[in-house]
């Protein structure tokens, strides 16, 4: 164990951290697909009007998928641009 | 990775794997580094490509003659000219919707070509957060422009209307542009890593083959059409929510 550096320490835990962040991607996941499940079901029943529920679809998909953009942001800077690495000294 | 500094890169992949800002040229101002990076070069080349296609628009549309049958190449530009005056006119109402034809299809056009730079050997100058934040900037001092002028001093007297929401709707404000640029910055950045784990860490000899042009498919054409499409929907839904409504 004594042979673990502060860095590596840290570098460790925040790969294991990103890793955590990136379970923010369960939501937009469920999300999009009730969305395009409702997509589907409203081409369905009409399906004269599928631009314009195509167009609804994606934009409510696309506010639908920042949460998770989030977690993807959190995990990139834990990894290439780690805060915590300057607070050692 | 965020911003225009180049940050040390903490050496958790190999070197092969080729997706950050890399700086090339280095400058000082006011005694701190900054550089000149491939995001400021593929910009560069994308405002470039406008540039050029806009003066030779220019030349065709003054050569046009209006007794004879356009040309194919002017029927592309009406095409485009009329597609996006339809998405602009049908989201923002024909009473308001003209005043921002120019900025909207502006950013729709510097967006597509943006995010398919990568398809050209470009780092996508929308996976830099500079740029994305600036993009946001320019749509929240518009739609607080559209704000005063349509709803003179209720734009912000609104925001106080139940006296206790007063604090999340002024931190809500502010979250529209925050929201805008990291969806579209987060989008073309997760294609771009992706891509360049992919082309680092997989053997060149499988990668030879030509199959991550399907994976080029998803994330330059519909990935990125699709989040231009979607910055100006937002943008253009945020503005027009401020026009009075009879």
């Amino acid at each position: 164990m004594s042979q673990i550096t502060n860095e590596g320490l840290i570098l460790a835990c925040s790969a294991i951290g990103a890793g955590l962040a990136m379970i923010a991607g369960i939501g937009p996941g469920i999300g999009q697909g009730v969305a395009a499940g409702f997509g589907a079901n409203a081409v369905g029943r009409n399906p004269g009007a599928k631009g314009t529920v195509m167009s609804t679809m994606l934009l409510g998909q696309a506010v639908a998928e920042t949460t998770g953009l989030y977690g993807f942001a959190v995990a990139i800077i834990l990894l290439f641009a780690n805060p915590l690495l300057g607070k050692l000294k | 990775m965020l911003g225009t500094a180049v940050l040390p890169s903490p050496g958790l992949l190999s070197s092969e794997v080729d997706f950050a800002i890399t700086g090339y040229l280095k400058y000082k101002i006011f005694g701190s580094d900054w550089y000149i990076t491939n995001t400021h070069i593929s910009i560069l080349a994308v405002m470039l490509a406008l540039i050029i296609f806009a003066i030779i628009v220019n030349i065709n549309v003054k050569k046009a003659d209006p007794t004879k049958p356009p040309t194919p190449f002017m029927n592309v530009v009406e095409f485009i000219v009329e597609t996006l005056d339809k998405l602009i006119i049908d989201g923002m109402g024909v009473k308001h919707g003209y005043k921002y034809v120019n900025y909207v299809s502006t950013l729709f056009l510097f967006l597509v070509v943006a995010n398919l730079s990568g398809l050209f050997g470009f780092r996508p100058p929308t996976a830099d957060y500079g740029v994305t934040f600036a993009l946001a900037i320019i749509t929240f001092v518009l739609i607080h422009y559209a704000g005063f002028k349509y709803q003179k001093l209720a734009h912000i007297t609104d925001l106080f209307k139940p006296i206790v929401l007063a604090p999340i709707n002024i931190i809500g404000e502010f979250a529209t542009p925050l929201s805008m640029s990291l969806r579209l910055f987060g989008n073309v950045l997760s294609g771009t890593v992706l891509m360049g784990l992919i082309y680092g860490l997989v053997p060149r000899v499988i990668t030879m083959f030509g199959w991550p042009g399907v994976l080029h498919i998803y994330f330059d054409i519909f990935s990125g059409a699709i989040q231009a499409y979607v910055f100006v929907m937002l943008t253009m839904t945020f503005i027009s929510q401020n026009f009075d409504t009879e």
